[in-house]
């Protein structure tokens, strides 16, 4: 017998300290795999960013750096600049990249920030207990959307691969989900894809990743996995939004 | 080298891309665009990143980044841009990373006008941002010292591992003088073994600042306060001019010092025994060396360009042994030698205030 | 048996995740508590595992090994 499936080298001993089914777990594995099969582990300075990810400095087997509240992009855009030959990474919920942290994430993408952005998009703020995020769906109910939230009140969810395929900066943008197995191994193929093109200097790529938040959403993780393939997937389709890489091709 | 006519700003940039600065992340804002002017000139042709961010925000954040990679790097903002910045400065701090941060001062509150202040001092010297924190505030007084407190600012932010402010003002930015720059960098590159550079043949290394155990956080803060104690040791910097015999001592800061300089010269020649005393470190205060100048039978006038902000500081280091009185114009407002005299001359007349 | 699941029964928050993901009815939750107080999950029927890494590749906590039969060469 040999191993087929073990934790990857890019991430350390620590348990996680996520609840019970939370998919940020599983994109924290598929982030580290990706770094091993580019060999490229001794290279990668990870930027945490604000949410309930935010330990991740302590999972990920890289130098890394805590960034404020949204401003990951930023922090990444210190560091590349001043070492373009590192392999530079954020990892960041939706309020954190999609509500606080708009401008900075517009912006490195519109620079074409040679970074690689990991987007977890859980429909809600999970870290402080599951208030409406920016990308909640119209009637999902939330902390600060207890009757569902209302469009007249408080507008639509924001589609951020849709948003910033408008940039000529991206060098790739794809929305993946994490609901399945299938859809994991998807998922990882464009992580890897997104660290690909920093890696051949093509310029900022970011993945968005569908996932889950079932104590928040109060369901079990296996009903949340359903309530994502239903709800989320129909609003936030999966696809590749941009790919420089394969425009060149044709 | 020989001795340039330059303005404040640039004078302060050329001082930074000298002392090694390998980048810069800013957002425009008057009276301090001639740095990131100079700098987007200079800084890539001399080795070095310019990058116009996208907000304050963003710039200081940047320099966390950047900072956190073992970079020489600064920014450069004007008060409200500095506002902005307070959240990433208390990063900044609490992460102990090096880093220069300059604010040329122009007044307000809010967006104010665009005319020099030193309303910002309560905001430079007690932190600023949230939580117990301090940066290293440097207040130079000329062209020459907007370039040589810039060189020592690095290399005291990289032996501290802490942010040092320069704190300038629209007038110290803008106005022209003859400025000499000493040879080049006078410090070596430091050793950073503690950045994230990438984790080879090493333990990875994190920046971060989140503790979420209270008894492991009060650990940090004190040693930060134990920092903080050891900078007001060794790193106080200040100029004292005819104070020996002084029976007033007029102590002010950057542009109103040298308002007060000129207001001492007029009165020593008028035959008062007026003397100057100069913070040149906001943190860490001349707060030993102003009380022992401080005495019964000799008085104080604080010169500022504020509502009386480091008149407070100096009130407490003078703890009671001598009148304190205090001056000041405001809304971007520079006092005259001439209000100043007379002010000293009331006093010392036994007008009082 | 041509596959094997260890399971890493500390970093196991008993989601039940990998046993839904299972088509082949390996695991359950166990008996056994951890020091966080959770029923890891453990493999009931061993025998038929065949390796896939499905409830690896689901598993929030990367608390699953997957070994594999060295397929025969022919
Ligand atoms: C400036 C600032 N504002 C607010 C917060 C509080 N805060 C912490 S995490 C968070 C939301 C995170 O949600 P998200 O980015 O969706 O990540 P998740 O926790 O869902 O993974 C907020 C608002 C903060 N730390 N800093």
């Amino acid at each position: 017998m040999r191993v087929v499936f073990e934790k990857p080298e890019a991430m350390t001993d620590s348990p996680m300290h996520y609840c019970p089914g939370c998919t940020h777990g599983v994109i924290h594995r598929l982030v580290a795999e990706a770094i091993d099969s580019l060999g490229i582990r001794e290279q990668t300075i990870g930027v945490a960013s604000v949410g309930c990810s935010v330990f991740a400095y302590d999972y990920f087997n890289v130098d890394m750096q805590q960034a404020a509240h949204g401003r990951a992009p930023a922090v990444a855009t210190g560091i590349k600049r001043v070492l373009p030959d590192k392999m530079v990474f954020t990892y960041q919920g939706d309020g954190d990249l999609a509500s606080i942290g708009m401008g900075e994430i517009v912006h490195a993408a519109a620079r074409g920030e040679n970074i690689t952005v990991i987007f977890v998009n859980n429909a809600i703020y999970g870290m402080t207990s599951g208030q409406m995020a920016p990308t909640t769906l119209v009637g999902q109910k939330t902390a600060t959307s207890p009757r569902g939230r209302s469009a007249a009140e408080t507008g639509y969810p924001i589609r951020m691969c849709e948003l910033l395929a408008t940039l000529d900066g991206p060098s790739y943008l794809a929305r993946v989900s994490s609901h399945d197995t299938k859809h994991i191994i998807q998922a990882g193929r464009a992580i890897k894809k997104a660290f690909e093109m920093q890696q051949q200097n093509k310029g900022f790529a970011m993945v968005e990743v569908l996932s889950t938040c079932s104590v928040n959403w109060g369901m079990t993780p296996a009903k949340s996995m359903e309530w994502l393939a239903e709800n989320m997937i129909p609003y936030y389709p999966l696809g590749v939004y941009k790919d420089i890489t394969a425009e060149e091709g044709k | 080298m020989a001795r340039m006519l330059m303005r404040g700003n640039e004078a302060l940039a050329e001082a930074a891309i000298r002392a090694g600065c390998k980048a810069f992340f800013g957002y425009p804002i008057t009276p301090q665009n001639e740095i990131p002017g100079y700098m987007a000139e200079h800084l890539p042709l001399r080795g070095g990143v310019f990058l116009q961010a996208e907000s304050e925000v963003a710039a200081i954040n940047m320099v966390y980044g950047a900072a956190g990679a073992g970079a020489r790097v600064m920014t450069s903002s004007s008060s409200p841009g500095i506002s902005l910045k307070q959240e990433g400065i208390s990063y900044i701090a609490a992460g102990e990373l090096p880093c220069v941060i300059v604010n040329v001062m122009r007044c307000g509150p809010g967006l104010g006008g665009i005319h020099p202040s030193q309303g910002d001092y309560f905001q430079a010297v007690k932190g600023g941002g949230h939580g117990d924190y301090r940066l290293i505030v440097l207040a130079p007084g000329s062209v020459q010292e907007m370039a040589d407190l810039t060189m020592l600012a690095f290399e005291l932010a990289d032996k501290w591992r802490n942010p040092v402010m320069i704190l300038a003002d629209g007038t110290l930015g803008q106005m022209m003088e003859p400025v000499e720059f000493s040879a080049e960098t006078k410090s070596e590159p430091v050793e950073k073994p503690w950045a994230t550079t990438g984790a080879v043949n090493r333990k990875p290394n994190v920046i971060n600042t989140l503790d979420i155990v209270p008894e492991s956080l009060e650990r940090v803060n004190h040693r930060l306060l134990a920092k903080y104690e050891r900078i007001k040791e060794e790193e106080v910097r200040w100029q004292a001019v005819g104070v020996k015999d002084a029976d007033l001592i007029l102590v002010g800061y950057g542009t109103s010092a040298r308002v007060a300089r000129s207001a001492m010269e007029q009165a020593r020649r008028d035959g008062l025994k007026v003397g100057l005393f100069r913070p040149i470190s906001l943190f860490p205060f001349p707060e030993k060396q102003i009380r022992e100048l401080a005495k019964a039978e000799r008085q104080f006038l604080v010169v500022e360009m504020s509502g009386g902000q480091m008149v407070e500081d100096v009130r407490l280091a003078v703890d009671g042994r001598s009148p304190v009185h205090f001056t000041n114009r405001l809304g971007g407002m520079v006092p005259t030698p001439e209000e100043v005299l007379e002010k000293v001359e009331s006093i010392l007349e036994g007008r009082g205030n | 048996m041509r596959g094997q699941v260890i399971v890493d029964q500390e970093r196991c928050k008993e989601c039940s995740l990998c046993i839904t993901a299972c088509p082949h009815d390996v695991l359950r939750i166990s008996a056994a508590i951890n020091s966080k107080g959770y029923h890891p999950v453990e493999a009931y029927q061993p025998e038929n595992c065949t390796g896939c890494t499905f409830c690896a590749t689901i598993c929030p906590d990367v608390a699953l090994t997957i070994m594999r039969k060295r397929p025969e060469r022919k």
